[in-house]
């Protein structure tokens, strides 16, 4: 371990803060390369090395996660969900988010059960897991 | 039986850019700093709340091994050392503000929930703060 890696590391977590946040707008890789302070090109490989999982794959999992407060919370329609999430189309979050739940967003709304914490847990801790399980598109 | 929290620690790399942080922008106050000779003893509080302070730890030999030490800053730079410390405060909204114009680095600004407004933020190494106004309770009947 050296100082280098500690600092990659923290450039790399502004990055994912970056996405945590900004999660509903387009992002893509020169945006968050540049939060980083890395080339692009290393950008998606040594983020995939410090968090166990693809920026793509990270960001996701956080409009799903969001997609799932959101079908928890609220009576709005998926079309206005999935939009508000930052997915573009209907078919891409349906079976983005059937990937990584499991099943599909209207099911998961009939059985949904509220959590109220600090947004940020109920971010971090409700998030999808997709360490392995489901296979990124 | 227990009857406070007294204190507490947070991880940090370095001592002196850790006082920059917590005391420079975040305002807190030095409640002790010694050097007890196999450490630097520094602990901070919020100015007012002279009952907790928080150890500004710095992760190292002899306490432990440098391989060690090195994991404990490798999960801290990447933010895998989870939650670190909740401070409050009347008006989060001001204080996100004034934290913002310090060069202050958040996570999340200030969201309403039920129960109050919070907002997140890192110190320099990557420790998860965060800051919340309290809700207004609704009076007892």
């Amino acid at each position: 371990m050296s100082r280098a890696v500690e600092e990659v590391n923290r450039r790399m977590l502004r990055a994912r803060d970056a996405i945590d946040r900004t999660y509903a707008e387009p992002l893509d890789v020169p945006t968050l390369a540049r939060i980083a302070c890395v080339s692009q090109a290393h950008f998606i490989r040594t983020f995939r090395a410090t968090f166990g999982e693809t920026p793509h794959r990270y960001l996701q999992r956080r409009r799903v996660e969001r997609s799932m407060f959101l079908l928890r919370e609220t009576d709005r329609s998926l079309t206005d969900i999935c939009l508000d999430v930052g997915f573009t189309s209907l078919g891409t979050f349906s079976r983005t988010f059937r990937d990584i739940v499991g099943e599909a967003p209207s099911a998961y709304r009939r059985r949904g059960a509220a959590a109220e914490a600090p947004t940020c847990f109920v971010m971090a801790w409700t998030r999808p897991s997709s360490f392995g399980e489901a296979r990124p598109r | 039986m227990l009857n406070a929290i007294t204190i507490s620690h947070v991880w940090v790399l370095d001592q002196q850019e850790a006082l920059d942080f917590y005391v420079g922008k975040l305002g807190l106050e030095v409640a002790e700093d010694q050097d007890l000779g196999f450490m630097r003893w520094l602990t901070v509080r919020v100015p007012g709340d002279p009952g907790r302070r928080i150890l500004l730890e710095k992760p190292g030999p002899p306490s432990m091994d440098e391989a060690a030490a090195a994991q404990i800053r490798e999960l801290v730079t990447k933010g895998a050392t989870g939650f670190t410390v909740g401070f409050s405060t009347d008006d989060c909204q001001k204080t996100y503000e004034t934290l913002v114009a310090r060069g202050v680095e958040f996570t999340q600004e200030p969201t309403t929930r039920e129960y109050g407004t919070d907002v997140g933020l890192r110190d320099p190494f990557g420790n998860h703060i965060r800051i919340v106004q309290m809700a207004a309770q609704p009076a007892q009947a």
